[in-house]
């Protein structure tokens, strides 16, 4: 097995549909595993309600906690306005949580820990403050950028400041998730690769193995509380950009 | 009448501790949903900051290549971006603390 941490990112073509004005239009690993992670949650989600119980089965009450944690989320940001784009926001965190979840089985591709991923979902939440934006409150909307009561000779600077920290809102939202997942797997995949190394080193190397395979172990326990609340920092933060097109007063 | 009283106070004494022995549990449970929104909260105003920084020198660099000003937009957009980082995290340090006075009333 191959012991370089950096392969498992590696987008490998399954087949390919032909090229599209010059490009390469291809089935990808990381395709299959988004269109494994939007089967799994339909799936989960149509099964888990199809009984529709007064009182839940397991399955059930999984589906409706999900549901009721964000639209708790999104009612305590947004307030019932933002009920509206609850849709949206529910299909975001549970396509990131379960792309975030399904990477952490072994063999398994991480679709988010590539930055076009999730720089195209922040992109999309960007798209959609600023449509949402500029519906709702027209040129007002640019209010945003200009705070009140600041000194008039100060006012250009904290505009331009205001609007770099506008535009820096999709670049951290990507990078953020990106970052987590891409070094928590590296990290992962280093001290997997320590107890291999020290295992073939004879007795004394297996001995000391232990320590590097227990740290493996804590890690993972440790990526998975990172893969349940990255999806949730991106969800929370996807509601506060959101109740800012909504109500651009500071 | 008195050993009544004291039997009394003996089972509200009892009761009490019961009920402190319940409710702990709870607290625990509260301080480790707090660990893991901490690790959330730093992971946030590093990536917000560090965003801010990048967004002025990406903008410093675009405006030194079109208008030919090299290098006072890198150094000006830079300095801006540096703010613009700082307010993020201002931002987001001050809707952190709301929430959490929200959550306990009474404490800051």
């Amino acid at each position: 097995m191959a012991n370089d941490p950096i392969q498992q990112f590696q987008i490998v073509e399954i087949f390919s549909f032909g090229e599209i004005g010059g490009m390469e239009f291809a089935m990808t690993n990381s395709s299959v595993f988004m269109i494994a992670a939007v089967a799994v949650i339909s799936g989960f989600l149509m099964g888990a309600t199809r009984g529709r119980t007064l009182v839940p089965t397991r399955a059930q009450s999984v589906a409706e906690l999900l549901y009721s944690f964000i639209a708790n989320t999104v009612r305590s940001t947004t307030g019932t306005e933002g009920m509206k784009f609850f849709p949206f926001i529910f299909t975001l965190f549970l396509f990131v949580l379960t792309c975030n979840l399904l990477g952490m089985f072994p063999y398994f591709f991480t679709v988010t820990s590539h930055l076009v991923v999730t720089f195209a979902l922040a992109m999309a939440v960007m798209t959609m403050v600023l449509v949402v934006g500029f519906a709702r409150h027209g040129v007002r909307f640019l209010e945003l950028f200009v705070p009140h009561g600041v000194p008039k000779p100060i006012l250009p600077f904290i505009t331009l400041i205001e609007v770099i920290s506008f535009l820096s809102r999709p670049i951290s939202l990507s990078l953020r998730l990106f970052g987590n997942m891409l070094a928590g797997h590296i990290v992962l995949k280093v001290f997997a690769g320590f107890v291999v190394t020290m295992g073939a080193a004879g007795v004394v190397g297996a001995v000391g193995g232990v320590l590097p395979f227990a740290m493996t172990v804590i890690l993972t326990a440790f990526e998975f509380l990172i893969a349940g609340l990255q999806a949730f920092v991106f969800t929370v933060l996807t509601c506060v950009y959101l109740n800012d097109a909504l109500h651009p007063h500071h | 009448m008195a050993t009544d009283r004291d039997d009394l106070e003996k089972r509200l004494e009892a009761l009490k501790s019961k009920v402190a022995e319940k409710t702990r549990p709870q607290e625990i449970r509260d301080t480790g949903q707090k660990g893991a929104a901490g690790i959330g909260l730093a992971f946030r105003l590093g990536s917000e900051f560090v965003a801010g920084v990048l967004v002025g020198a990406l903008l410093g660099w675009a405006f030194d290549r079109f208008l030919g000003t090299t290098p006072w937009g890198l150094i000006v957009f830079l300095l801006l971006g540096f703010g613009a980082g700082m307010l993020n995290m201002v931002r987001a340090a001050n809707a952190a603390n709301a929430e959490r006075t929200d959550d306990e009333p009474g404490g800051r």
